[in-house]
């Protein structure tokens, strides 16, 4: 039983990705890999290995999402000890390299932190992606990335729901960390985007430096919007779409969504109302690449988590 | 008004609306979709209100490319419709959207003969901030550019013409936003009232309208190796287009965080302002000149002044 009242101990944090292109088309970060690859001066702080990496060069190439599957969900445990060589999927190939050099996922030889670059179409603005509640280590990160951005905002998105979460490229690590910005269309390259992107990497990397220097970081909470539901679009007995985001939620992420409020724009003009039980906080409002994965926006509701003190072991 | 200043213009019985050209450019497409579904109920509105009909050819240009969302799969559609590209060999390789702009041209034209469509409106979307953009044919095109007028919006003169083309942004490839959808419903409908109007022999008063003509696109600034781009729009002509660029005015924005400035001598309007699909065409964006454009009255020709139409389109080819 954990008791906020004790430090939790964490090796030192050492080895470090920094992981862009997990979609071929997501600029952001094929951008900022490319950068640190050349000249990584700005990514290395003092007892820190920080290694940039394309994860999915062929989709970079191509500038698109994924070449045979989406790499960010390729990481299960049937793809990672799949056989077949050259006859799996590119994908598939490429998370069991991933799973080597930087795993194996779930060993003590795995790297302690991955970030994973992310853009999204959806109004998200900073967003970290945390994928366990009780990842102490994550949290007083994100805490401290919160407090370095304010005024601005970055937020904790926390995708633990046993049926939505999936297995994604940077869950090969100890504390995987997912960065999504937006609102970015895939192949274009926004300087807004890219510059926020920067700076959260940079307050990351100097929490794992101060970290490893032996900091203890006190107590915290952390507010963050737990994942609950995925919202389809309407469709028609083919699968068609056959309405829109409504233009009162269109871009209205993480703003309250209450029953009876608008959520659909059919394409002859009427609105199809949201009919759960109580207020929601929509996120991943209409982002490109879910339409395929039959989402239209997730549902969330706020939590504040609590992490105990935590200093290197 | 002086009646003789009228200028008569042949009737507009064959109207085409064309989307998914581009198959991840979602507007066009849901909403020829949309058109498709509800033609019949247009048809016998124009019965019930005595006006005289508008064949509306609705198309959807790219199919392939729709079914995987995608800007094209072999080739660029957009760019198949040259007089050489149209009438060359046809090998049995030829890219898809080759096949398919045969096969277009057939049922839109072909091409510079008395059976093509009298006008064509090309649907698309772009990820620049551009607002509801008319892209016309020529500024000696009175029926677009009267057009255009009514629908109020931004017009920009594209030296390679093909048809008209409708551009709203700012929307990202794959997506449906409803403000940008309901956008071009609405021109679309504005477009095809006034094309009945015209035909049941309203006059349209003369005037004037600034259009854009393109100059030069600029690129981004590039490694000289990996030809990888080292600088995004700068923060300040992001968003900006149809604004004024002067000389020294920020382009770039290095990944070191310099500033590029524009070193042209005139003031130039900047459009397409980081488009997704011209980073492989090597342009961050396109320049322009705006000009007024005067345009007399029109009205349809009566039957007495139809001539048989001497419809030269001139041989366009692509620079």
């Amino acid at each position: 039983m954990s008791s906020y009242n004790n430090t939790a101990r964490f090796s030192e944090a050492r080895r470090v990705a920094i992981f862009g292109g997990t979609h071929g088309n997501e600029m952001s970060g094929v951008t900022l890999v490319n950068l640190w690859t050349k000249n990584g001066a700005e990514i290395q702080r003092k007892a820190v290995e920080a290694v940039p990496f394309i994860t999915n060069p062929k989709a970079v190439e191509k500038c698109t999402r994924y070449v045979d599957t989406d790499l960010n969900r390729a990481f299960t445990p049937e793809n990672l000890s799949a056989p077949g060589g050259n006859n799996l999927p590119y994908e598939v190939l490429r998370a069991q390299e991933i799973n080597r050099i930087f795993g194996p996922k779930g060993s003590p030889e795995a790297y302690d932190v991955i970030f994973d670059l992310h853009n999204t179409t959806s109004n998200m603005g900073c967003t970290l992606i945390l994928e366990s509640s009780k990842d102490y280590f994550n949290l007083q990160m994100m805490n401290y990335i919160k407090k370095a951005m304010a005024p601005a905002s970055c937020l904790v998105l926390l995708n633990e729901h046993p049926l939505l979460k999936y297995s994604t490229s940077r869950s090969v690590a100890k504390h995987p960390v997912g960065l999504e910005v937006g609102p970015q269309p895939q192949g274009v390259l926004r300087s807004n985007i890219f510059e926020a992107m920067r700076v959260i990497l940079k307050h990351a990397l100097d929490f794992i430096e101060l970290f490893n220097e032996g900091v203890e970081f006190p107590p915290c909470t952390v507010e963050v919007f737990r994942v609950l539901e995925r919202i389809d679009y309407p469709r028609d007995a083919n699968g068609n779409i056959i309405a829109m985001v409504h233009p009162n939620l269109q871009d209205c992420d993480w703003e309250p969504l209450n029953p009876g409020d608008p959520m659909f724009q059919t394409f002859d003009g009427k609105t199809i109302h949201y009919q759960g039980s109580g207020t929601v906080y929509p996120t991943f409002i209409n982002e490109a690449a879910y339409y395929e994965k039959q989402q239209a926006f997730i549902t969330t509701r706020r939590e504040t988590l609590v992490a105990s003190a935590i200093k290197k072991a | 008004m002086e009646v003789d200043q009228v200028v008569p213009l042949p009737r507009l019985p064959r109207v085409a609306v064309c989307g998914g050209t581009h198959g991840n450019e979602l507007s066009g497409v849901y909403l020829v979709r949309e058109l498709l579904k509800l033609q019949r109920e247009v048809m016998k509105k124009e019965q019930e209100e005595d006006l005289k009909p508008a064949s509306v050819l609705l198309v959807l240009s790219n199919p392939r490319a729709m079914q995987q969302c995608r800007r094209y799969v072999d080739t660029d559609l957009n760019r198949c419709f040259t007089h050489a590209t149209l009438n060359g060999p046809l090998s049995d390789m030829a890219p898809y959207e080759i096949i398919r702009s045969r096969e277009l041209n057939a049922l839109l034209g072909p091409k510079g003969s008395p059976a093509a469509v009298d006008l064509v409106c090309d649907l698309h979307n772009t990820t620049a901030n551009m607002g509801l953009c008319f892209i016309a044919y020529s500024d000696c095109d009175w029926i677009c550019l009267h057009i255009f007028r009514h629908l109020q919006c931004v017009i920009t003169l594209n030296l390679n013409p093909r048809s008209a083309a409708m551009e709203i942004g700012p929307q990202p490839h794959g997506v449906v936003r409803s403000n940008i959808y309901t956008a071009m419903k609405v021109g679309v409908q504005h477009m095809l009232d006034w094309v009945r109007l015209f035909n049941s022999g309203n006059v349209f008063e003369g005037g004037f309208v600034d259009v854009f003509t393109m100059v030069k696109h600029i690129d981004y600034p590039r490694d000289s190796e990996t030809r990888n781009i080292t600088a995004a729009i700068h923060p300040c002509l992001q968003d900006r287009d149809f604004c004024l660029l002067h000389p020294e005015d920020p382009l770039f924005q290095t990944f070191s965080g310099q500033t590029v400035r524009y070193k042209g001598t005139e003031p130039l309007y900047p459009f397409f302002i980081n488009e997704c699909a011209y980073y492989e065409k090597g342009i961050a964006l396109s320049l322009a000149r705006k000009r007024r454009v005067t345009i007399p009255a029109i009205r349809v020709q009566t039957e007495q002044e139809q001539q048989p139409n001497e419809q030269g389109f001139a041989s366009e080819e692509e620079e």
